[in-house]
């Protein structure tokens, strides 16, 4: 194929390559923004462990009472507690970062003035806060 | 023209799961993880919790629970896989292993709360 126009996006065979330094696989390891942005993406993980506990869950209850009482037990193995200490660290982390992000996607303005980002953030948490009491309340009536 | 990409879907399960994420799974870890588990908190018996999931909108709330997190999940693994390591030679892999593992939670999230009595 030969365009008519010359497309910069295009690759052809007898484009000169640009030099490029090679970035180190460590990239994010020097300095505190690039750690917190990793941390932030490796939340993801303990999202999936969280989903992956709770399929277990749904599994356990499907069979049956005593199926149910292995799973509580097996909640209650030191591994499994350490695993959902961290998971819930990574977990609020994701939460906080997330809510975070509504002041960046959203400028809201009030008479000409725009409103400070905690402002923007706030209805974020009072969901939160809601929703968990309303889990809890659901839970345990 | 380049023909239309998938990512604005992928980017709306990212976001849609997010939120998601953030909102209900904090609570949902700390109780079924470590407060009940610890006995910080008496937890509610097998039958409490039956009578529960045998309301539809508790098993909707559950499936979108385990489905809409995946595929966050999903979206931002495979970006941290790429950025982070830089591991691009290993795409489509990354890719199939991802979503793959997404979209089995969702088949098995749907199984399981179908098929429990």
């Amino acid at each position: 194929m030969h365009p008519q126009t010359p497309n910069p996006n295009l690759y052809t065979e007898y484009h000169p390559r640009w030099y490029r330094r090679r970035v180190s696989t460590y990239w994010w390891v020097g300095q505190r923004q690039y750690r917190k942005f990793i941390l932030r993406e490796l939340s993801s993980v303990f999202v999936a462990v969280f989903v992956v506990i709770t399929l277990l869950q749904l599994r356990a209850l499907r069979a049956g009472p005593e199926a149910y009482a292995r799973f509580q037990h097996r909640m209650q193995g030191p591994a499994l507690m350490v695993l959902c200490a961290i998971s819930l660290f990574f977990v609020v982390f994701h939460t906080i970062t997330w809510f975070n992000l509504a002041p960046r996607a959203l400028a809201l303005r009030i008479r000409g003035r725009r409103l400070p980002d905690f402002l923007v953030a706030a209805p974020n948490y009072i969901i939160w806060l809601v929703v968990s009491a309303a889990v809890t309340w659901a839970v345990l009536r | 023209m380049e023909k239309p990409s998938n990512e604005p879907l992928f980017w709306t399960l990212f976001s849609a799961g997010g939120v998601v994420a953030a909102i209900f799974i904090p609570i949902q870890l700390f109780l079924f993880g470590l407060a009940f588990p610890l006995g910080l908190l008496h937890g509610p018996s097998y039958e409490q919790l039956m009578s529960l999931v045998r309301l539809p909108l508790v098993r909707i709330y559950l499936f979108l629970l385990c489905s809409l997190p995946m595929f966050h999940f999903a979206h931002r693994f495979r970006y941290t896989l790429y950025d982070g390591l830089q591991v691009k030679h290993l795409n489509e892999v990354i890719f199939v292993l991802c979503y793959g593992s997404a979209v089995a939670a969702t088949v098995l999230a749907a199984y399981l709360l179908w098929t429990i009595r």
